[in-house]
């Protein structure tokens, strides 16, 4: 055994505060250790050649790199070994960067001291290491999409357009999710519907496109390659292939209720479309609300009305199956509920809208033609006050992170309220204006200067009503003034939480997600776009807050991700699996039952002259993850994770805890 | 005191009639009062000048003495990164004030009490009297 160890200086972050030619001398004295040295940036072009040469030069045959996190850059120096024909799995990294020189910046001595025994350790484990092969599994060249919203569609589309078959599950009746009902979009002002329906019409009419709206995945088994999908579509009690969409049910309808796609400031019929242009124009019965019930009709209008007959209001919820080879998440937001910001008035006055309600009230297409009318008494609105940060970066309310898009679109609205309503005032208090992207910034400032709206530096406090007035009370901290507005509408900019259901989804696809629910990438720069479980990619604000220009960037990454894994013969798989030591396994199912992916079946052993067939673990490769539960639970020690073995990692802490 | 918004545009009118400029533009980096070499001396910033102005914040405006301490140096809208002049600006609410109060805030008695050369003199008198 020839063991080498190349200490990385990373510039100053670790040479800063550790001495590494101390390490440095220190591990060549090391069992096994043939070499050891030191280098400015190993991950460097040079500093990688200089680990390949030496690997041959001195035939090392193990090598551990004291650098980085290996969440930084263990591919990086994996493939420089492999590189030179060693297998990267003979490999160790000691992280004396993050959990060394970083945290312990202020005791060099110490630091030295802590990293040299986390090079130990990784010496100690490395020695006990074992090659081993990737993991191959065969692929389905098909793709579940997941949020019929601009994140999905423009996946979906993109991945269709590589040639490759996409399931793209909407849970409402229609295709479009939060963009459709926005009036116009920053910067450009473009019309949101103008710009987004042809997207809608093109996924579904697209020939690798199959979108199944109205449903929802309810179960997903599998792994990268290979999942199996289990979507439920809700009963439209209309028959799709023979509604034409004419209208003819909904006109004679009589029942009346809100409708959801203009946040219940306007109407719909019991059977609907939920906007003109929805996609596909099917309409859908809401049995909820219909005279009807499954077991008993009482009103058959529609269905007399229907030229085509295609009301059936027997109709059963039906269940699809599909297997994929990779799933994108693009579940997209909701906005934080007003009735938590009760200083606000949110749920109290039907004044205090949300900025989403107020995007209805500017749309042509909404529930008042695009006339701004305040929900309480259709009055057009003279003086309004828009308040931005209502719950977001502020951790009394649950989100202390921004939500990134309301400086923009309150920006916007209050420029569309002063084209619509020329001489009403708008005033907007905030607490920054963050308006980082390609002419955001000069969007802002053409609303503070040329459409001269008060912008008041301050959050707000208070809104009370007064008569038929909203009195705000805030404060404009930049002339140091506590102010009060008598305003006739607020408009809040809530904060933009993870949409109803995506921590559901979470747990079903094993991804993990944040303090606040939206879901994790695995790093935020090297790996943007995909989640924790190999094969789940992530688009939209499922994953953060953000706009529509970064979201469609985000879903074109998601796609090309989807892609290169498709383009692939098959997909491959960490070894780092667990394996059963069927001599020392007595059949307990300890780990069976523990494996949180259910990749342990008890099997019995085949038959054996004269003995009794013994029952034992076993792992489907494919499906473990690695993450050692099983190994944790055993109480044989019979089951070991690779390259993480119980002898690896107690020569491991023994390293580290043991005095020289 | 709580100060009520509402629009009260008619000195932010006059204001900009006199001065050309936009007081929306500005806003509100706080440039102008970094770089003031009078700003030391006055009782408002020079930002907050042109804050009371956005706000339609009348009163506290004219009560200010930071308009009368302006030098009218310049430095302020040579330094303004939105090109905002508020010199010029200052001016008009200068002259506003002087136009409907008719009161003048210098008197040529006072100024011959120290010594100041014709030019400071004659400028004097045009800035702040009626």
């Amino acid at each position: 055994m020839r063991i080498g160890v190349f200490i990385c200086h990373c510039g100053k972050n670790i040479a800063g505060v550790v001495d590494v030619k101390e390490l440095v001398e220190r591990a060549s004295k090391l069992k096994d250790v043939v070499y050891a040295t030191d280098y400015v940036y190993l991950c460097s072009e040079p500093g990688q050649k200089e680990i390949q040469e030496k690997i041959e030069e001195l035939e090392l045959t193990h090598v551990v790199i004291a650098a980085c996190s290996p969440k930084m850059h263990a591919t990086t120096f994996a493939r420089a070994v492999k590189g030179v024909g060693l297998n990267p799995y003979l490999l160790e990294i000691a992280n004396i960067r993050e959990h060394c020189s970083w945290v312990h910046h202020d005791k060099p001595e110490i630091a030295t001291e802590k990293a040299f025994r986390l090079i130990k350790a990784a010496v100690a484990k490395v020695r006990l290491a074992e090659p081993l092969e990737p993991i191959k599994v065969p692929l389905t060249r098909k793709v579940l999409v997941i949020g019929g919203g601009i994140a999905g569609i423009r996946t979906a589309l993109d991945i269709a357009n590589g040639g490759f078959e996409v399931y793209l599950v909407e849970r409402t009746p229609s295709l479009g999710g939060h963009m459709a009902q926005l009036s116009e979009t920053f910067p450009t002002l473009d019309c949101s519907a103008c710009i987004l329906t042809p997207l809608m019409v093109e996924a579904a009419h697209h020939k690798n496109i199959h979108v199944i709206t109205y449903a929802e995945v309810k179960n997903i088994k599998g792994i990268i390659g290979n999942f199996k999908v289990t979507i439920e579509k809700k009963p439209r009690y209309v028959i799709p292939e023979k509604c034409t969409g004419c209208g003819d049910c909904m006109d004679v309808c009589p029942v009346i209720v809100p409708n959801e796609f203009d946040q219940g400031l306007g109407a719909r019929k019991a059977i609907y479309v939920p906007f003109p242009q929805a996609v596909p124009l099917v309409y859908t019965l809401d049995l909820e609300n219909c005279l009807n019930t499954q077991k008993l009709v009482v009103c058959e209008q529609c269905y007399k009305a229907c030229g085509p007959r295609a009301i059936n209001y027997l109709m059963e919820p039906q269940e699809i199956e599909i297997e994929v080879g990779a799933v994108v998440i693009a579940t997209g937001f909701d906005l934080l509920p007003i009735e938590n910001l009760k200083e606000y008035g949110g749920g109290k006055y039907p004044d205090v809208v949300t900025g989403l309600e107020f995007e209805r009230l500017l749309s042509a297409s909404g529930p008042t033609g695009g006339v701004v009318r305040r929900p309480s008494d259709g009055k057009i609105p003279k003086r309004v006050v828009f308040i931005q940060c209502a719950g977001s970066r502020d951790p009394e309310h649950g989100c202390p992170y921004c939500s990134k898009i309301c400086c923009m679109y309150t920006a916007k609205q209050a420029l569309l309220y002063k084209h619509v309503v020329p001489d009403g005032e708008a005033y907007v208090f905030f607490i920054d204006v963050r308006a980082a992207g390609k002419r955001y910034e000069e969007f802002v400032q053409r609303v503070m200067g040329e459409e001269r709206i008060v912008y008041l530096r301050g959050k707000v406090s208070k809104v009370f009503q007064r008569e038929d007035k909203l009195v705000v009370w805030g404060a404009d901290t930049i002339s140091g003034m506590a102010v009060e507005i008598e305003a006739d509408m607020v408009v809040l900019a809530p904060a933009v939480v993870p949409s109803k259901g995506t921590a559901d989804l979470a747990k079903l696809l094993k991804v993990s997600v944040d303090e606040f629910g939206f879901l994790s990438e695995v790093h935020p720069k090297l790996r943007p776009v995909e989640s924790v479980s190999p094969g789940v990619y992530l688009a939209g604000a499922a994953q953060a807050p953000k706009d529509i220009s970064e979201t469609a960037a985000q879903a074109s990454a998601a796609a090309s991700k989807v892609l290169s894994l498709l383009s692939q013969k098959e997909a491959t798989l960490e070894p780092i699996v667990a394996h059963v030591d069927k001599e020392l396994c007595i059949g307990c199912g300890l780990c069976w039952k523990a494996c949180p992916f259910k990749a342990i079946t008890m099997v019995r052993e085949e038959k054996r002259e004269g003995k009794k067939r013994r029952r034992y673990a076993k792992v489907e490769e494919a499906v473990c993850q690695g993450c050692g539960v099983c190994m944790a639970i055993c109480e044989k020690k019979a089951i070991n994770v690779a390259g993480f073995t119980y002898d690896q990692l107690s020569a491991q802490v023994k390293a580290l805890l043991e005095d020289e | 005191m709580r100060l009520v918004l509402k629009r009260q545009d008619d000195l932010l009118k006059k204001v900009e009639e006199i001065s050309g400029e936009n007081v929306f533009a500005c806003y509100q980096c706080g440039k102008c009062s970094a770089g003031c070499p009078m700003s030391t001396e006055m009782d408002l910033l020079p930002n907050q000048v042109i804050r009371l102005l956005q706000l339609g914040a009348n009163e506290q405006l004219l009560d200010c003495r930071t308009i009368w301490l302006c030098a009218s140096c310049f430095t302020c809208t040579a330094r303004c990164p939105k090109g905002v002049s508020l010199t010029r600006l200052m001016e008009g609410v200068r002259l506003v004030l002087l136009r409907t109060t008719k009161e003048d805030q210098v008197s040529p008695k006072e100024m011959e009490k120290e010594f100041l050369p014709q030019v400071a003199l004659i400028s004097a008198l045009r800035k702040f009297t009626t």
